[in-house]
C-alpha cells in the first residue's frame, strides 16, 4: 500500500515539470487555432526551440539568451507555414507536417555538435512559503522560472482572448475571415501574427524542455509533444484554462510512468512509455463530442471528425 | 479564402501528366534544389560537389540505381497509404505506425508458424502484414466515427505507440536468445525471405508496389467504386444523398491504406532486414506521406515522387558515408521540395 502512495505522490510532484513544455506549445497552438489556422509544425517549432535554445545557452552561457533564441527559432519556422498557407493557399495539415520534418532535419543537422554539451540551464527556484505547503507546494512551487510564467500565462491568455480588443479580433478572424474583414480587421495580418506567436510559444516550450527539464539536447527529443499539444487544444475546447488541465494530465502521465519505472513495476518499460500518448487519446475520445461544438468556425473545414 | 481539403482534392484530381501541372512540378523541384544549394553555400560547402556526389551515387551507377529501387518499395506503398484515404477526405499520417505493426505481424507469422515452403510462407506474411496495418489504421476510423477524434491527431499519436509496441516484443519475448543481448528477433528462415532479384539488393517485394500502383489506378479511375470514393471525398453530404454508403467507403479506404503501409513493413523485414529490430522504419512512413502530397495523391505521379524521394534519401546516405553532410540534412531538402511543389500549385490554379 505504501508503494501506491509513493507512486501517487511522485506522480503529482513529477507531473508539473514534464507538463510545462507541452503547456507552452498548447498555448501557442491555441492562439493559432483561435485565428482559424492549424499548425502541425508545432512539433518542429518545439524541436527548433529545444535545439537552438540549447545551442545559444552553450555558446553564451546565458539561459535567458537561450530561451529567447528558442522563441525566435520556433517562430521563424512557423512563419514558413504562415507564408505558404496564407499566401499560397497550400493544405495546412500537409504543410505543417512537412514543416515538422523540415525542423527535425534542421535541428538534427545544427545540433549534432552539441549532443554531449553540458549547461547550467534553468534551475528550480523555490517560492518562499508557498513551496512549503506539503506535497502540493513542492510540486507546484519548486520549479524553474518558466513554470511560474506558464501558470500566469493561462489566466492572462484567457483574459486577453475574451476581454481585449486584440483577443476579440483574433477570435473574429477565426470565426469568419469575411466578417472580420468587413468589420475593418486585417485577417491576414492577424493570422500571421497568431501563427508567429504560436511558433514562438512552441519554441519557448522546446527551450524549457532542453534547458529546464533535461539539460541536454538530443535528436528528436520532443517525441511527439508538439502533436500532443495539437490534440490538447481540442481537448481544451480552445480555452487556455482547460489547456492547463490537459498539459498537466500529460505531465502526470509521464510522472506516473517514471514512478512506475522507479518502483520496478513488472511491466515492459515500453508499455509504460506508451502511457502519455494513450492517455491523451483516451481523454480526447471521452471529451471530443463536446469539443466539436466549441471549435472555431474557421477550423471546421480542416479538422473534420465526423462522416 | 480557404476551402475544405476535400474540395481541393476534388479540383486536383484530374490525372494530367502531359499538361502543365507536371511542368510546374518539375520547375518547383528545381527551385527547391536551388534553395538547398544556397543552404549548402551558407554552411560553407560546395553545392556542385555535393550534387555531383548525390547524382553519381544514385542515378549514375547500377548499384546506386538498384538502391533507389530498394527504397522506392516502401515509399510507394506508404504513399498509397496516404493517397487512398485522401480520396475520401481522410488524412492518414499514420503510415509510419501502420508500417511498424505490419512488420510486427509479418514477423510473428515468420517466427511462429511453420509453413515449410516459401509459396505459403510469403503470402501468409503478406496477409499478416496487411491485416496488421489495416487494423492499426482502422483504430483511427473507430475513433473518428464513433468518438469524434480527428484522424490526423489519432494517427500521429498512434505512430509513437506503434514504435513502442514493437520494442515491447524485440526487447522482450521475441528477443533472439543467441543475439548477444541485441534487441533483434531471430533471423527468418529462407522460406520467409523475399528472394533477391539478379543478385542485387532489390528483392521480390518489388511486385507489391507495382501491383499496388496498377490496381489503385485502375480501381480509382475505371470502376464505379473509385468514382464513388471521389464523390465521398468531394462532398460527403451530396454523396450520401445520392445513396452512396459513405461510412463504408471511408472504412474501406482507411483499411486498404493501412494495409498497404503494413505491406511495406512486411517487405522491409522480409526483403531487407530478415529479422525485426527497433527503428526499422526511420521515417519511411512519413516520407511516403510527403510523396503522396507531392503527387497530389495521383497514383501514377506517386511513382515519380517516390522515385525522387528515394533518390534524395539514397543520395543522403552517400553523402553521410563520404562525410560531406549528415543524412538528416536530406529531411531539409525533402521538406523544401514539398513546400515548393505545394506552393507552385497555387500559381497554376490562379492562372486558369
Amino acid at each position: 500500500m505504501t508503494d501506491v502512495w509513493l507512486v501517487l505522490g511522485g506522480t503529482l510532484t513529477g507531473a508539473v515539470g514534464p507538463g510545462i513544455s507541452v503547456l507552452y506549445a498548447t498555448y501557442g497552438e491555441l492562439i493559432t487555432e483561435r485565428a482559424g489556422r492549424i499548425n502541425l509544425g508545432t512539433e518542429g517549432s518545439m524541436l527548433m526551440g529545444a535545439c537552438f535554445g540549447f545551442i545559444a545557452t552553450v555558446e553564451t552561457g546565458s539561459a535567458t539568451v537561450g530561451v529567447l533564441a528558442g522563441m525566435v527559432a520556433g517562430s521563424g519556422l512557423s512563419l514558413v507555414l504562415a507564408y505558404l498557407v496564407i499566401f499560397r493557399d497550400t493544405n495546412q495539415l500537409a504543410t505543417g507536417f512537412a514543416l515538422t520534418l523540415f525542423g527535425a532535419g534542421i535541428t538534427a543537422y545544427a545540433g549534432r555538435g552539441y549532443v554531449d554539451s553540458t549547461i547550467g540551464g534553468l534551475n528550480p527556484v523555490a517560492i518562499p512559503l508557498l513551496s512549503e505547503i506539503p506535497e502540493l507546494g513542492q510540486a507546484l512551487f519548486q520549479q524553474d522560472i518558466l513554470a511560474y510564467i506558464a501558470y500566469l500565462l493561462g489566466p492572462l491568455l484567457f483574459i486577453g482572448l475574451h476581454y481585449t480588443r486584440t483577443g476579440l479580433s483574433l477570435k473574429a478572424v477565426g470565426e469568419s475571415i469575411d466578417v472580420a474583414f468587413a468589420a475593418g480587421r486585417n485577417p491576414r495580418l492577424i493570422q500571421i501574427a497568431a501563427i508567429a506567436a504560436g511558433g514562438a510559444l512552441a519554441g519557448l516550450g522546446g527551450a524549457q524542455l532542453s534547458l529546464g527539464l533535461t539539460h541536454t539536447w538530443s535528436e528528436g527529443m520532443t517525441v511527439g509533444r508538439g502533436f500532443v499539444a495539437v490534440g490538447l487544444v481540442i481537448f481544451a475546447m480552445w480555452s487556455p484554462l482547460r489547456a492547463m488541465v490537459g498539459a498537466f494530465l500529460f505531465g502526470g502521465a509521464i510522472g506516473l510512468q517514471l514512478q512506475l519505472q522507479t518502483v520496478g513495476a513488472p511491466v515492459s518499460p515500453f508499455i509504460l512509455d506508451m502511457l502519455p500518448y494513450l492517455i491523451i487519446l483516451l481523454v480526447m475520445a471521452l471529451w471530443s463530442r463536446a469539443s466539436a461544438r466549441a471549435m472555431p468556425e474557421g477550423l471546421k473545414g480542416v479538422l473534420k471528425a465526423t462522416t | 479564402m480557404q476551402y475544405p481539403i476535400s474540395m481541393q482534392q476534388a479540383q486536383g484530381f484530374a490525372i494530367n501528366l502531359t499538361g502543365r501541372p507536371i511542368v510546374r512540378s518539375l520547375f518547383a523541384i528545381v527551385f527547391a534544389f536551388v534553395v538547398f544549394a544556397i543552404f549548402i553555400v551558407i554552411i560553407g560547402r560546395d553545392p556542385v560537389e555535393i550534387y555531383t556526389k548525390m547524382f553519381s551515387g544514385t542515378l549514375g551507377s547500377k548499384v546506386g540505381l538498384s538502391e533507389v529501387g530498394v527504397r522506392m518499395i516502401p515509399f510507394v506503398l506508404t504513399a498509397l497509404a496516404a493517397s487512398i484515404p485522401a480520396r475520401v477526405g481522410l488524412i492518414n499520417v499514420g503510415g509510419e505506425g501502420q508500417l511498424y505493426i505490419g512488420a510486427w505481424a509479418a514477423t510473428g507469422v515468420a517466427l511462429y508458424i511453420d509453413f515449410g515452403t516459401i509459396w505459403l510462407m510469403l503470402p501468409a506474411m503478406a496477409v499478416g502484414g496487411f491485416l496488421g496495418g489495416a487494423i492499426w489504421g482502422g483504430i483511427a476510423i473507430f475513433l473518428r466515427h464513433w468518438r469524434n477524434v480527428n484522424e490526423v491527431i489519432s494517427t500521429l499519436l498512434s505512430n509513437y505507440v506503434a514504435i513502442l509496441f514493437v520494442n515491447v516484443f524485440v526487447f522482450g519475448a521475441w528477443k533472439n536468445p543467441t543475439g548477444f543481448g541485441y534487441p533483434y528477433t531471430s533471423n527468418f528462415g529462407v522460406e520467409a525471405i523475399l528472394p533477391a532479384i539478379a543478385s542485387t539488393r532489390l528483392h521480390l517485394g518489388l511486385v507489391l508496389p507495382v501491383i499496388g500502383i496498377i490496381a489503385t489506378y485502375l480501381f480509382l479511375s475505371r470502376t464505379r467504386w473509385g468514382a464513388n470514393m471521389r464523390a465521398v471525398g468531394g462532398n460527403p453530404d451530396a454523396a450520401r444523398r445520392r445513396g452512396i454508403p459513405v461510412l463504408r467507403y471511408i472504412i474501406f479506404a482507411m483499411l486498404v491504406g493501412g494495409g498497404l503501409a503494413g505491406l511495406a513493413g512486411m517487405s522491409e523485414v522480409s526483403g531487407i532486414q530478415h529479422h525485426l529490430r527497433p527503428g526499422i522504419s526511420n521515417n519511411l512512413g512519413y516520407m511516403g506521406f510527403l510523396a503522396s502530397w507531392m503527387a497530389n495523391h495521383n497514383p501514377i505521379a506517386i511513382v515519380g515522387t517516390s522515385f525522387l524521394v528515394a533518390a534524395i534519401v539514397v543520395g543522403g546516405d552517400v553523402l553521410q558515408f563520404s562525410g560531406n553532410l549528415p543524412s538528416a540534412a536530406m529531411l531539409i531538402l525533402i521538406g523544401l521540395v514539398l513546400f515548393s511543389v505545394l506552393g507552385f500549385r497555387r500559381l497554376e490554379s490562379k492562372a486558369q
